[in-house]
């Protein structure tokens, strides 16, 4: 197949279009349920997802929830309002807050942190991070816990394995709470929960399982995460929320997604992998993205290895065969 | 501790943790942990915490590397250079 710099760029109308079927006719035929709850972040998933909505069922069939908690950003509520007003749904906004200090969501991860610094104060920022060094070097994704102290001193300590799935634990409280709510205010109306997932984080297993990977449909997972930008832009969704640079929103220190899980560019590891996906060979790859073909090699391991490693999380539950 | 040694211990370290205890002929000394599927990335995590409480060194995040790490073999040179220097 043709590989080039724009190979990813897709007719956006029928792209839309195509979508805005599936969702009608999924909806209709295959749950009947009358219309869509969209958990809105303000960031550019979820603002695709519920554009997507709007067009395929109209703003009456449209339901956003709001739902931060300690650590969302202001502006993740400010730029969701937005949203809403732009493309004329209701919403509702439920702060998770009080669930996740009723469930010592905070506590625990706090907890986890203080394995690692002992003098961990609850008032510190921290966030946690894997390498973002792919290309030049293949390494293993450990995770590294980075806190900010009240006197705005960075330290940082890569992340031993029973803390790492304590913080990992704690934080998935968020996404799960967030699941619950979406499907209380779609059951009262019986409709369905839309799920924002982009290919790069449903095949990367970049989502909590039954948290925000519990939903009803899923409209954007097919597409990578260069294409949702594209899709934005045709939709009209608000230009501040495009140029909004995609973080987890998960930590109390503001961590992109490239920092947290990626490792890489949107562009250049969803061109990549489109060329591992395609077969395209590892030189033409190198040329056209201007690298080594061992960047290429690394990345490829790499974007393997997370879709491998993550089966479990895309796994519905196994049955006792026999 | 000479490399056999080291080797066993490496050995049922991953055939108890990873294998219920079973299926130590399963995967030879030079098998990468990740391509056959053995341990995947939270499973590095385990290994590593391992290595550096029963030898008594800390990995550095550099060394986090499969050509250290991804197979039998590769841990037992890389424990054995940081051991013995």
């Amino acid at each position: 197949m043709e590989f080039h710099k724009d190979v990813l760029n897709i007719d956006a109308e029928k792209v839309c279009d195509t979508i805005c079927t599936q969702i009608r006719s999924q909806l209709k035929n295959d749950m009947h349920k009358t219309g869509a709850v969209v958990g809105i972040s303000g960031g550019i998933d979820s603002s695709v997802v519920a554009a997507l909505c709007v067009k395929a069922l109209g703003p009456k069939r449209v339901f956003g929830v709001m739902m931060p908690e300690k650590d969302s950003a202001d502006e993740s509520k400010s730029l969701a309002e937005v949203l809403a007003e732009h493309f004329g749904f209701d919403t509702t906004l439920e702060s998770i807050y009080d669930g996740c200090e009723g469930l010592g969501v905070y506590n625990k991860r706090d907890e986890a942190i203080k394995q690692v610094f002992p003098d961990y104060q609850p008032t510190w920022k921290s966030k946690i991070i894997t390498p973002t060094n792919l290309l030049e070097k293949e390494t293993f994704n450990f995770f590294t816990v980075v806190v900010e102290t009240d006197t705005g001193e960075i330290r940082e300590e890569r992340l031993p394995l029973k803390p790492y799935l304590q913080i990992v634990a704690a934080t998935n409280y968020k996404q799960r709470l967030r699941m619950t709510t979406l499907y209380y205010h779609a059951e009262k109306r019986n409709w369905a929960v839309m799920g924002t997932g982009n290919k790069d984080e449903h095949m990367q297993g970049f989502f909590v399982k039954y948290g925000d990977g519990g939903t009803d449909l899923k409209p954007i997972a097919h597409l990578y995460k260069i294409q949702v930008f594209q899709l934005a832009r045709y939709l009209g969704v608000p230009k501040e929320i495009v140029d909004r640079i995609p973080t987890t929103d998960t930590y109390s220190s503001e961590v992109t997604q490239e920092e947290f899980f990626y490792g890489l560019d949107f562009y250049r590891m969803d061109m990549l992998w489109h060329a591992m996906e395609n077969n395209v060979p590892k030189e033409k790859a190198a040329e056209v993205l201007d690298l080594t073909v061992e960047q290429v090699e690394r990345a490829f391991y790499n974007i393997q290895r997370k879709i491998t490693a993550t089966e479990y999380l895309r796994m519905e539950p196994l049955e006792i065969k026999g | 501790m000479d490399k056999d040694t080291l080797k066993k211990e490496i050995r049922e370290f991953i055939v108890d943790t990873f294998l219920f205890g079973e299926g130590a002929d399963s995967f030879t000394d030079t098998d990468s942990f990740m391509q056959t599927g053995i341990v995947d990335s939270t499973g590095i995590l385990e290994v590593t915490g391992f290595i550096e409480e029963k030898f008594n060194f800390s990995i550095e995040n550099e060394e986090m590397t499969p050509v250290n790490l991804d197979s039998v073999d590769n841990l037992v040179t890389f424990i054995s250079k940081k051991v013995n220097g």
